[in-house]
């Protein structure tokens, strides 16, 4: 009888065993997302899309992602996020910067469920941010924007006057004078990180008042298939659009999330997640240009030795002295370069650039 | 047309209760089609978009928040389109309330300012407001131009002057330079009444909205004279009521209503000023007048159903996967049975056989 | 000159969806009906043309499903706000919503996909002359047609019977009714009329303007055809100067910002809509209180009594 009774026990002992090991292995990590755009709009919220997607790749059968898209910076935002973390969801990344307040509100409520906010600068206990170094991109872009510009004029198509909108106006004409100390700009503020009609109006009002390179801080590919149509050149913004301009397009500065978002899952599977702040750039592959093309060797040649020199650190394109457009030297923070909060604070054109920053 | 409308001898008053239940039972049969052309499961989907929300605090807060703007905007329109005054621009009057009020948040922040801050704030609030809906008024009267067009036209210049603002002269010093104002002091913000969640004051100013009108509406000479020359424009000018002072007073009471909602909404859920402060609550709140049928009460009603709708659509979209649009299809729908379903009370629908009537009367 | 010449063009291309769906609400609206829903069957349009040329290959048949999509759309308005006597204006604002959520579900599945633009025509000689070659001979057919209809609207309006009656149900739906005309039936036709107009007007966004589809692409251009049609005074000839000038001042101020000139971004985009206020005032005011030139039973509703 008590040889039974215990192997009875075992029994019931290696099937609870069994069990829960296998419900808590089969209990995945819930990662919510949300994009203030559509995934569709095939460049901010698109790329981070398509980084959640590799990140569900690497990590295939432990984690499970949700993502709401269009979600406005308002009011709602708080809901939205609430919402994914009232849910199960306990890493959550946020992926727009009006949606910081939002994000910290929501945070205070739940200290176990971890957050990403990207491109914001306030952070807590449970509260992470990060950013692409997305002026590296600009530094090589403006560079051959000079070397291929017939007309010695960039057009520049913009959304709204934040500082990391106006550091990659300033890094492109830093790059773009590297080559051509007399490479003008013309700048375009369409007042949306999305509009379509507005972006091809705009290119078409810049290439009718002499640009031949196209560049963008917005979001569709409006303008460049505005180039391929009137045979100039252009540069994608956040993803590839080289199937948009076959012709037209030089390269494209994309961000490339999946490396960044796969690291913290697995901080989080293996229980250490921490607060930090990350800004990635060429190096750490959080910036990938797209393959150069439409352009001669040289060129091409040039494009890629300044990516390896900043890559390795060698070049900053943010290196000092800066002369802004008033024709004061800019405080050199950084030793030789500029620090990252200058950058991430940046209000000033430099030299060179013939506009004024709207509402200063 | 074999279906003609015959005007009935006297309103159905079966029909009028009816009316709204009829329009929503018909709407979630067509919004159960749509879920099954969708490939989801109809029942599950009606149970998580209308039933779920109602299940806990949290989103039953979220749902009083959601409708604080949509009350009491919905309510400033009932004045005016009860007297046949169609003002579309409730959202540039709500934006124009929130930059009114901003301005002393903005002015009093980082300064030991004391407890009066936040009821002037809301007072500046509902003036912005009236002042801005003021315009297409005074359009109206003294030059007859369409007040539909001017007060929509002004709701873009509207956000693009908060857009300026938030950008230039009013941008928090220490914000590293992004659009918003500085986060407003404790003294500035709405408090709200529960520990944990959103539901804040304003739920409670709109109460008291909701009762006024009630009481304005229903009651005073003022509430009569909007009712009168809404259902019989002549009588009420032979009577000697002055069409132009109404349109004044009816546009400057919704202007103030959606610039209260506006201040009171940056002031409490927002807690700053940013370039995005309304997803469209201006419009939205069209809706919500019309389902509650320019009656305080089914405002109020109104303006909870239709929260519920999207705070069950925000849920619809994390659990089975819909997508947003689909709720705003679910109101157009909805608005559209609602409206059929009152003309049905004055009307009522005949079949006859088809009659061919001469291009040229015979008499 | 040649920068003369480029920005025509772009304001022809800016100035044809406003013309198009403008052209036929004003048909409606002379008819005596108010349909605020033109956002909204714009939208419809655009998601429809755009995945009919998408899955066809065919510009043509893209359009025409754009043109199809908003006749439908406004029969839902004409079966409410005509047979069913429902409030107008309400109709037309639940039609804009219910336009805008359906082509976001509808276009959801094709954003993001390319297509081959319509051509514009190349005639040997013509479309290569000097300043005028492109604009007058190079442009895409949705550009021939917006002229072509406004000049058959005028047309019908003013030298055919048809056209008559229907301004006369427009001016006065009770006489009209009392010599016998079929008001309903008149003004469901214009209303399904108006529909197809805004449905190509939709459908030029992004088989023309831009080459792919995004939701919510019109960006209230039903809202500014909706004004156009009052600016005009409600005639044909007006509303071709009226929608070009609008697509004028939307092109002209990214013009100015490129130009450096310094005026704060925001009040240059405001431009078109407070130009509109600002016309709209003017011409009201000359107008008088008294008289209107608008048709004096628009926006009634109308039961025949039996």
């Amino acid at each position: 009888m008590k040889k039974w009774n215990i192997v009875a026990v075992a029994a019931v002992l290696a099937l609870a065993t069994a069990t829960f090991g296998a419900s808590y292995a089969a209990e995945k990590l819930k990662i919510g997302f949300i994009y203030t755009g559509p995934i569709g709009d095939l460049g901010w919220s698109y790329q981070h899309d398509v980084g959640r997607k590799a990140m569900e790749k690497a990590l295939a059968g432990k984690v499970e992602t949700t993502y709401l898209e269009n979600v406005p910076e308002g009011p709602d935002a708080e809901r939205s996020i609430e919402q994914l973390a009232r849910t199960g969801h306990k890493l959550i990344f946020t992926t727009s910067f009006g949606f910081m307040e939002p994000t910290l509100k929501v945070a205070a409520k739940y200290p176990n469920v971890f957050f990403e906010h990207a491109t914001g600068f306030k952070r807590a206990k449970n509260v992470s941010t990060y950013a692409a170094r997305f002026y590296e991109g600009r530094y090589i872009q403006g560079q051959i924007a000079a070397k291929m510009s017939k007309s010695g004029i960039i057009g520049y198509i913009v959304s709204f006057p934040i500082p990391e909108v106006i550091s990659n106006i300033n890094a492109t004409m830093l790059g773009a004078q590297s080559v051509n100390p007399n490479i003008k700009v013309k700048i375009i503020w369409v007042n949306s990180w999305f509009d379509p009609g507005k972006e091809a109006d705009a290119a078409k009002a810049l290439i009718d008042q002499g640009a031949d390179i196209l560049t963008q801080h917005t979001d569709s590919p409006a303008a460049t298939q505005v180039a391929e149509q009137r045979g100039v050149h252009s540069f994608g913004e956040s993803s590839d659009m080289i199937k948009f301009g076959p012709k037209a397009q030089l390269t494209a500065d994309t961000d490339y999330w999946g490396d960044y978002y796969t690291k913290r899952a697995q901080a989080v599977l293996d229980g250490k997640w921490a607060s930090e702040d990350t800004w990635g750039g060429i190096d750490s592959g959080m910036v990938v240009m797209s393959p150069y093309t439409n352009m001669p060797d040289d060129v091409k040649k040039m494009a890629m030795d300044t990516q390896a020199a900043i890559k390795s650190g060698a070049l900053h394109p943010f290196k000092c002295p800066i002369t802004d457009q008033d024709g004061k030297t800019v405080e050199c923070k950084g030793g030789d370069h500029l620090d990252p909060g200058q950058i991430l604070s940046m209000n000033f054109y430099v030299k060179g650039i013939d506009d004024k920053i709207p509402g200063k | 047309m074999p279906l003609v409308l015959e005007r009935r001898p006297e309103r159905s008053a079966t029909i009028a209760i009816a009316s709204p239940l009829i329009a929503i039972a018909l709407t979630l049969v067509t919004m159960a089609v749509l879920f099954a052309i969708l490939g989801k499961n109809p029942v599950e989907a009606l149970d998580v978009y209308f039933l779920e929300p109602l299940t806990d605090p949290y989103s039953l807060g979220e749902i009083a928040v959601k409708a604080t703007p949509l009350v009491m905007i919905a309510i400033g329109l009932s004045f005016c389109y009860i007297a046949n005054i169609w003002n579309i621009g409730a959202e540039g009057q709500f934006i124009a309330g929130a930059v009114a009020g901003s301005w002393l948040a903005v002015r009093t922040n980082g300064t030991d300012a004391g407890h009066w801050v936040l009821p002037a704030m809301l007072v500046l609030g509902a003036i912005g407001g009236a002042l801005y809906a003021l315009i297409p008024a005074i359009c109206k009267v003294r030059f007859g131009a369409s007040e539909i067009l001017t007060s929509l036209m002004l709701v873009y210049v509207a956000n693009f002057g908060m857009d300026y603002l938030v950008r230039g002269p009013w941008r928090d010093p220490h914000g590293m330079n992004f659009p918003t104002t500085a986060e407003f002091d404790p003294v500035a913000t709405v408090p709200t009444l529960i520990e944990g969640g959103r539901l804040h004051a304003g739920a409670i100013i709109a109460l008291i909205v909701v009762m006024a009108a009630a009481v304005l509406l229903g009651r005073t000479i003022m509430g009569f004279e909007i009712r009168l020359v809404g259902a019989a424009p002549r009588a009420a000018r032979f009577s000697g009521f002055n069409a132009d002072k109404l349109t004044l007073f009816t546009f400057a009471v919704s202007g103030a209503l959606a610039g209260l909602a506006g201040i009171i909404e940056v002031a409490g859920p927002v807690g700053h000023l940013q370039p995005d402060i309304s997803p469209g609550y201006g419009f939205t709140a069209i809706i919500v007048a019309f389902l509650g049928r320019l009656n305080p009460v089914g405002i109020l009603i109104a303006g909870l159903f239709l929260a519920l709708t999207f705070i069950g659509g925000e849920n619809a979209e994390i659990a089975i996967k819909v997508p947003l649009d689909l709720t705003k299809v679910f109101q157009g729908i909805l608005l559209f049975y609602v409206l059929a379903c009152d003309s049905m009370i004055v009307y009522r629908v005949r079949l006859i056989p088809t009659l061919r009537k001469p291009a040229h009367g015979n008499v | 000159m040649e920068m003369f010449e480029a920005i025509m063009l772009s304001v022809i291309a800016a100035s044809t969806p406003l013309l198009l769906a403008a052209a036929g609400e004003l048909v409606v609206e002379r008819s005596g009906v108010l349909n605020l829903g033109i956002e909204g069957m714009m939208i419809m349009g655009a998601a429809c043309a755009f995945a009919g040329t998408y899955l066809s290959g065919s510009v043509v048949i893209g359009a025409l499903c754009g043109v199809a999509a908003g006749i439908a759309m406004s029969a839902i308005f004409a079966i409410f706000a005509l047979s069913l006597a429902v409030n107008q204006v309400a109709s037309g604002l639940a039609l804009t919503i219910l336009g805008t959520g359906l082509s976001g579900l509808i276009g959801a599945g094709f954003v993001g996909q390319r297509i081959v633009p319509a051509a514009q025509l190349h005639l040997p000689v013509l479309t290569d002359l000097p300043l005028v070659g492109r604009i007058l001979f190079g442009q895409d057919a949705f550009v021939y047609l917006s002229v072509a209809l406004v000049i058959g609207i005028w047309l019908f309006l003013y030298r055919t019977r048809a056209g008559l009656v229907l301004r006369a149900v427009g001016d006065n739906h009770t006489s009209a009714h009392a010599l016998g005309y079929p008001v309903l039936k008149i003004r469901m036709l214009a209303v399904l009329f108006g529909g197809a107009c805004a449905g190509l007007a939709g459908a030029f966004l992004p088989l023309a303007y831009t080459p792919f589809f995004i939701p919510g692409m019109t960006a209230g251009r039903g809202w500014i055809a909706l004004a156009l049609v009052v600016f005009a005074s409600w005639r044909p000839g007006r509303l071709v100067g009226g929608a070009y000038l609008f697509g004028a001042v939307s092109i002209l101020q990214l013009h100015a910002q490129a130009l450096g000139l310094g005026i704060p971004s925001q009040l240059m985009s405001s431009l078109p809509y407070l130009a509109t206020v600002i016309v709209l005032v003017l011409i009201s005011r000359t107008r008088g209180m008294a008289g209107s030139a608008a048709p004096a039973s628009l926006g009634m509703v109308f039961v025949p009594d039996r």
